[in-house]
């Protein structure tokens, strides 16, 4: 578990290294300013040294947004720690802000105490008046209560690249890498790594690759000579399983995912899309994994996108289409024909704030009772929910595993949040990684499309191209001994059941749910499902740590549930479910179990704070 | 895909499902449906590489009938279904059948990028200038004007023509044919089977019970060769019961003009000739008014043009030829540690 770092007090012993259990930082500048490299970079370093980490970028809306503007303000954060992390951190113990914009939109989130890094060369009247600051905050109470370290970067950055002779623009640019310097000092970070990558990305222009590392060995000798050596820290490497690690956002880990699929199935896979944020990044990190059978085809709408996936399903090809919000409702009617006509299919939807619009760069879990029941007639689908980050890769598998075996059509459910924060990823072994079997029917003898395997439900996969097994299948109710057109009454009904049969035994795939921390009964479970895993597993160890008898669950599996959920959340005195929407899985539950499950909601666009939900923890166990 | 040798050859009644055809009784969906049976066997192609793919309406049941794989999926959107087949499976024949609802206005979409796509898909489009399914709303084909269940006061909007619209959006095979006309139609079809790309086929077709008669003007037998022009590449655009009418163009508009053969000084000379490479010339043609201009049938418009599926194929295969996948690798690529 992730202790949150203490406060990150200022005021040691002069020159003496204070050792921190672990530390979130927070860098904030213009759209322009670089952040997001700067932190990409910073976390490399941790990672390196040996940190457990979770990472999460805040980007603005807008492409470019006007410079200096509140709303251009980009972000990066990074809790890291000598024990386990699982959530990207609530409130920063360290807030790097670049300009006026970046201090005016997080300030507010810096925990009180914390250090304040702030380069005044940004302060000018010009950016505090884009701000919205009448006086130069640096000068008021705003930062009261802050260790405050005010630098000019620009000017520092400047000089330290002048050597170099590039212009002033040129030179304003390196600014990122000299505060990163500095960051590097504070928390003793080895400064090889950013270095060599500065010289792979700029190898085509030498001097700004040189200027670059001008600026962060610069950051990093102006910590040495400033006498602020009381804001030194370290934190020491996570005790965590051996093996290869990397880091990976949940995009990148889902695509990954249905590139393993791929190959651990021997069908190649064919991925409908239309870009849409927060999911577009698995259609461009697949389009590089054609060598893997991995086919993207990029339509022109989403309905268009999962049509094609269909397509290739029926083709005997792993139809894969992702989307979000808006993208997965144009896709509704045709995921009832896969239904109908029971295709393997995975549709991935990376959920965003809704309705319509909404907020494409915020996160939310509403549609889940869309997945579950947003669909026309009685049309069952099988709904997974990814955890964190890495979990993409796995439920990804998990799909499409699942989706062949029970010739259905399988939501995987992820978010923003997951799609843009990251973690460390142990690289698993492929050979431990789930086998895919997948049968073709080739036996003419006794076929008929709807013919189904007595144990799973399933009917053949029968694809165009195989000799003796011409047949036509479509939307239209099917006979269920033939798998022609039927309009019989009793008909429908024993294919309706039998589809949703064929979904419910899907149970026996799906592995128990089990206690993430704590036991399993009790005085109170909170059970959650997929991105808030890292805030509830926390606040409900901090919880525990204080003597309270809870205990956390997290639901991957939605449709079915495990076979045993019913009767674990029985065994609780009371049951709270979390949830960024305004209450979806609690309504499942109570229906399915008729158990006095308790909503704790939030629909901000953001992502619990471990706090909000130990706070709640709190407030339900003295009621 | 299949490598087995046709040892046989196939016939008609081998691409004659077992499933009771269930159109109105005189509907033109039975004579194109006889014809599509015909042609199949002299394609060549193994028999169960034949896919038939198709939307929704009385057109899209199409499949059903056919004794090949068939793929009855959503209204609009067969050819985004077609395309995932191809893609695939570029070793299936890949056929579409679609109504002028169907295609042009829930699927007009899907209809349009498959065509500049030039997936190696074959579509027909049975027009029968209605909602026949939905018994009998206009359409996105019907005339303006035109009194139907739901315009009894007339159609405010004015109709798309499909040939036209296939030109425009970069279709490489854009063909008309009528749904009586067996030897036309037979002829199209081969056209359209062998050309390799989005062939596109416009098929008018009678509805009998809801817009019957649509086409008589110049579909019928008495009104054929008045007011038919069959377009053949290389051949001279004559039409008219005495063969002494042809196409040629008006300088002073720079458009089309009938000019009767033998009136005024006009000889053979005058008349253009066909040229099917010609989408400015295919594209005329497909729109001259009727009935001051006849109706142009044949294969309008074919050009070559590299398809999306080949294009596709051949980018997986390089990319192959360039990477020997390796999963492990694949997972443990870009800054990697030890612990
Ligand atoms: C999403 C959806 N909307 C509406 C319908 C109803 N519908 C079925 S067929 C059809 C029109 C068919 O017209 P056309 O494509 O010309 O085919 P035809 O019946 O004339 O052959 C409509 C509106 C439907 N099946 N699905
Ligand atoms: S309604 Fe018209 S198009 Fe449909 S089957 Fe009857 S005649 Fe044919
Ligand atoms: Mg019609």
């Amino acid at each position: 578990m992730a202790q949150q770092a203490q406060p990150a007090t200022v005021g040691t012993a002069e020159g003496k290294v204070k050792t921190l259990r672990g530390a979130v930082v927070r860098f904030a500048g213009d759209s322009g300013d670089g952040m997001q490299v700067t932190g990409t970079q910073f976390t490399a370093a941790t990672a390196l040294a040996g940190n457990d980490l979770a990472t999460f970028p805040d980007y603005p809306a807008e492409i470019r947004a006007p410079a200096g503007t509140t709303y251009g303000v980009s972000g990066f954060q990074i809790n890291f720690s000598a024990t386990d992390v699982f959530t990207p951190g609530d409130a920063p113990d360290v807030l790097v802000a670049m300009n006026p914009a970046a201090l005016k939109t997080n300030i507010k989130d810096l925990k009180r105490g914390g250090l304040l890094i702030v380069n005044t060369g940004a302060f000018t009247q010009q950016n505090l008046k884009k701000a919205g600051y009448e006086n130069n905050p640096l000068e008021t109470d705003v930062v009261d209560g802050y260790n405050l370290l005010a630098i000019d970067i620009t000017k520092n950055t400047l000089s330290a690249v002048k050597e170099t002779g590039i212009s002033t623009k040129e030179a304003n640019r390196c600014k990122n890498f000299w505060t990163l310097g500095l960051m590097f000092w504070i928390y003793g970070r080895e400064l090889e790594s950013t270095i060599q990558w500065i010289e792979s990305k700029f190898g085509k222009e030498p001097l700004v690759a040189q200027a670059n590392v001008l600026a962060l060995k610069g950051g990093w000798a102006y910590g040495e000579t400033a006498e602020i050596s009381h804001y030194r820290y370290e934190v020491p490497a996570a005790p965590v399983a051996k093996g290869t690690y990397r880091n990976i956002g949940g995009n990148q880990a889902t695509a990954l995912g249905i590139a393993a699929a791929a190959q651990l199935s021997g069908v190649e896979v064919v991925f409908g899309a239309y870009p849409i944020t927060p999911a577009s990044d698995i259609l461009h990190d697949l389009s590089r994994f054609k060598a893997y059978g991995v086919t993207t085809v990029q339509m022109e709408d989403e309905i268009a996108a999962i049509c094609v996936s269909i397509g290739a399903a029926y083709s005997g090809k792993l139809g894969i289409t992702a989307s979000s919000g808006p993208g997965i409702a144009l896709k509704t009617e045709a995921m009832g024909l896969a239904i109908a006509t029971e295709l393997p299919l995975v549709i991935i939807n990376v959920q965003r704030g809704g309705p319509s619009t909404g907020l494409p760069t915020k996160t939310e879990q509403a549609d889940l009772l869309q997945a579950v029941y947003g669909r026309n007639g009685e049309a069952p689908l099988a709904v997974f929910a990814a955890a964190s980050p890495g979990d993409c890769f796995y439920m990804t598998l998990e799909a499409v595993r699942l989706a062949v075996k029970y010739m259905t059509p399988v939501m995987l459910l992820t978010d923003g949040y997951l799609a843009n924060g990251a973690e460390p990823w142990r690289v698993p072994n492929v050979a431990d990684l789930p086998k895919i079997d997948v049968t073709f029917r080739t036996d003419p003898a006794g076929f008929h499309p709807f013919l189904r395997d007595p144990a799973t439900l399933a009917r053949p996969w029968a694809v165009p191209g195989t000799p003796g097994l011409l047949h036509r299948i479509g939307g239209i109710e099917r006979d269920y001994n033939s798998g022609n057109i039927s309009y019989d009454p009793d008909n429908h009904e024993k294919m309706s059941k039998t589809r949703a049969a064929k979904i419910a035994g899907m149970v026996r795939d799906v592995p128990d749910q089990k206690i993430e921390v704590g036991t399993d009964s009790g005085k109170l479970l909170v059970l959650g499902w997929g991105s808030t895993y890292g805030a509830i597993r926390e606040a409900v160890q901090r919880s525990r740590d204080r003597g309270l008898d809870v205990s956390h669950a997290q639901v991957r599996y939605l449709n079915p549930f495990p076979k045993n959920l019913g009767d674990l959340l029985k065994r609780f005195e009371r049951v709270l479910v979390p949830e960024m929407n305004l209450g979806q899985l609690v309504k499942i539950l109570r229906s399915e179990y008729l158990v006095p499950a308790e909503s704790f909601t939030k629909i901000k666009g953001l992502p619990f704070k471990i706090d909000e939900i130990e706070e709640k923890i709190r407030q339900v166990m003295e009621s | 895909m299949s490598n087995i040798v046709e040892t046989q050859k196939l016939t008609k009644k081998d691409f004659e499902s077992d499933q009771d055809v269930r159109w109105c009784p005189g509907c033109g969906d039975y004579s194109i449906l006889a014809n599509v049976q015909r042609v199949m066997p002299e394609l060549g192609v193994p028999h169960e590489n034949v896919v038939w793919i198709s939307g929704i309406g009385c057109s899209s049941r199409f499949p059903y009938y056919m004794n090949t794989y068939g793929f009855h999926t959503i209204h609009g959107r067969a050819p985004a279904i077609a395309m995932g087949v191809k893609t695939a499976n570029p070793e299936l024949s890949v056929w579409v059948v679609t109504g002028d609802g169907d295609g042009l206005s829930i699927g007009g979409n899907h209809l349009m990028h498959a065509l500049r796509r030039n997936i190696d898909i074959k579509i027909l489009m049975f027009n029968n200038r209605i909602y026949g399914l939905t018994k009998g709303q206009y359409s996105p084909t019907s005339e303006f004007g035109k009194q139907t269940k739901s315009t009894p006061t007339g159609a405010p909007d004015y109709p798309v023509d499909p040939a036209s619209f296939a030109i425009g959006c970069s279709a490489t095979f854009v063909a008309r044919a009528v749904d009586t006309d067996a030897k036309l139609l037979n002829d199209i079809l081969l056209r359209a089977a062998k050309h390799d790309g989005t062939s596109f086929t416009e098929i008018y077709q009678n509805c009998v019970v809801f817009n019957d008669g649509a086409f008589d003007a110049f579909a019928d037998k008495a009104q054929k060769d008045e007011h038919q022009l069959r377009v053949v590449h290389g051949q001279p655009l004559i039409f008219g019961a005495q063969k002494n009418k042809g196409l040629r163009i008006d300088a002073r508009t720079l458009g089309l003009e009938v000019a009767t053969i033998g009136e005024g000084g006009v000889t053979e000379k005058d008349i253009l000739v066909h040229d099917e490479t010609n989408s400015t010339l295919a594209y005329m043609l497909a729109r001259m008014p009727f009935p001051q201009f006849p109706v142009a049938v044949g294969v309008l418009y074919s050009k070559a043009r590299p398809t999306y599926d080949a294009t596709v194929r051949e980018q997986v295969a390089a990319a192959k030829a360039k990477t020997k996948p390796d999963l492990q690798k694949l997972l443990s690529s870009g800054n990697t540690w030890q612990v």
